[in-house]
């Protein structure tokens, strides 16, 4: 028999916030995970909303491209707002 | 160079407390020792409803058996956290499953002994999951992340299993003289498979330095083990039960309680399958897996068909 294939589960806690990531389970289809991730991961009123994606559809970066990736943004501290030299004065800036 | 050089870079992310994750690069013995303890984990969870599933339909009064029920589903819940951290690192569900059901993989012994009456259900959730607890709070900050995020749900989650069971014993102790004895007598049963769930003394436990130096085990067997008796000495006081072993003496100068010595030739033969109830505990697991064959091929047939429906109407 076929192993059900593996998915990964996202939740919103509570209106207005972001879903976010929760962990992985196994189901036959989308709705099936649906009900699966409802009783495994939001036994406790943890979720108002739930995603799920077959984990074979998830592209990751791989760790070795991190400094790649991400070293472009280390040298560039005029994006943050304390960068900027401005009197004591000025207030609510 | 470049080979002699990851381990190093390995052990300083370990050492600066940087969590490694999946796809990060690691030495295969880390990676193994993690699928092992994990997976061992989960199974000991599965097999942990069993005990319990014993009593379900003869707890005493419905808000006995719906907290009953509640934590029984959180172990089945506690249990795929678990396989979904080991599966992370490579290892399929379905070969964890097998493992388990062919007597290969092991769980934790304390769940091959039976449960003879319902102060057995309040006696697990003070010891046993008072142990696992213990055990599993250091784990939250294991180096791990996948293993570390599953284990900080799962503390979160126990914390009411532990005080569902104090509470049984707690209601039985001011009950009748049989159910103070009775709960004496679960007490006498479990008291010392409890305190061998922490493990084989430091000095027996080889993969124990290993394991601390790449921060998967914070504690050692013994530190943990003595913490647990500290802590519960004390209970069993406010409880009005008596401690099964003679040695146990609050030791001042050390500023901990002194105790007797496990029995390990019982520890290794229920380890080795030989417990009062290993075989009943596997069969169980076997037949569950196995009659739920049928449900498990039936939904992958209804998902492709379904799959096709959706395919023809597009």
């Amino acid at each position: 028999m076929k192993d059900w294939p593996l998915w990964e589960v996202f939740i919103r806690s509570k209106q207005g916030l972001n879903h976010i990531h929760a962990g992985s389970l196994h189901a036959a289809d989308a709705e099936m995970a649906i009900e699966n991730a409802r009783d495994v991961y939001t036994r406790r009123n943890e979720g108002i909303s739930i995603w799920v994606v077959e984990s074979k559809h998830v592209k990751a970066s791989n760790p070795e491209d991190q400094g790649a990736l991400f070293d472009p943004a280390d040298n560039k501290i005029y994006r943050h707002p304390t960068f900027y030299v401005l009197p004591d004065e000025l207030k609510h800036m | 160079m470049k080979d002699i050089n990851i381990e190093d870079q390995f052990q300083a992310k370990i050492d600066a407390e940087i969590k490694i994750e999946p796809k990060d690069w690691m030495p295969d013995e880390y990676r193994k020792t993690l699928i092992r303890q994990i997976s061992q984990h989960a199974h000991s969870e599965i097999v942990g409803m069993l005990p319990e599933g014993n009593w379900i339909t003869r707890a005493p009064t419905l808000r006995r058996k719906a907290a009953l029920l509640a934590k029984i589903q959180d172990e089945a819940g506690h249990g795929l956290y678990l396989y979904s951290a080991a599966e992370t690192l490579g290892v399929a569900r379905i070969d964890m499953l097998n493992d388990l059901h062919s007597g290969k993989a092991k769980y934790s012994s304390i769940f091959n002994y039976p449960t003879l009456t319902w102060a057995d259900m309040g006696t697990i959730g003070w010891l046993v999951d008072g142990a696992a607890i213990m055990n599993q709070i250091p784990l939250c900050r294991c180096s791990y992340g996948p293993y570390s995020r599953a284990m900080i749900r799962v503390c979160k989650e126990e914390s009411f299993h532990q005080r569902q069971g104090y509470e049984i014993l707690l209601t039985m102790m001011k009950g009748t003289d049989a159910q103070k004895r009775m709960v004496q007598d679960a007490l006498n049963r479990w008291w010392w498979p409890a305190i061998s769930m922490f493990g084989p003394n430091d000095a027996e436990s080889p993969h124990s330095k290993q394991s601390m130096a790449w921060k998967i085990k914070r504690f050692s067997n013994d530190d943990l083990r003595q913490k647990f008796i500290d802590v519960t000495a004390e209970q069993a006081k406010i409880l009005g039960v008596t401690i099964p072993d003679p040695e146990l003496k609050w030791n001042e100068e050390r500023g901990h309680y002194d105790f007797g010595q496990i029995n390990w030739d019982e520890f290794w033969e229920v380890v080795k399958g030989n417990g009062p109830c290993n075989r009943e505990r596997l069969e169980a697991r076997r037949q569950a897996w196995e009659e739920g064959a049928w449900v498990r091929e039936a939904a992958t047939v209804y998902a492709e068909k379904k799959a096709r429906k959706n395919q023809e109407a597009a």
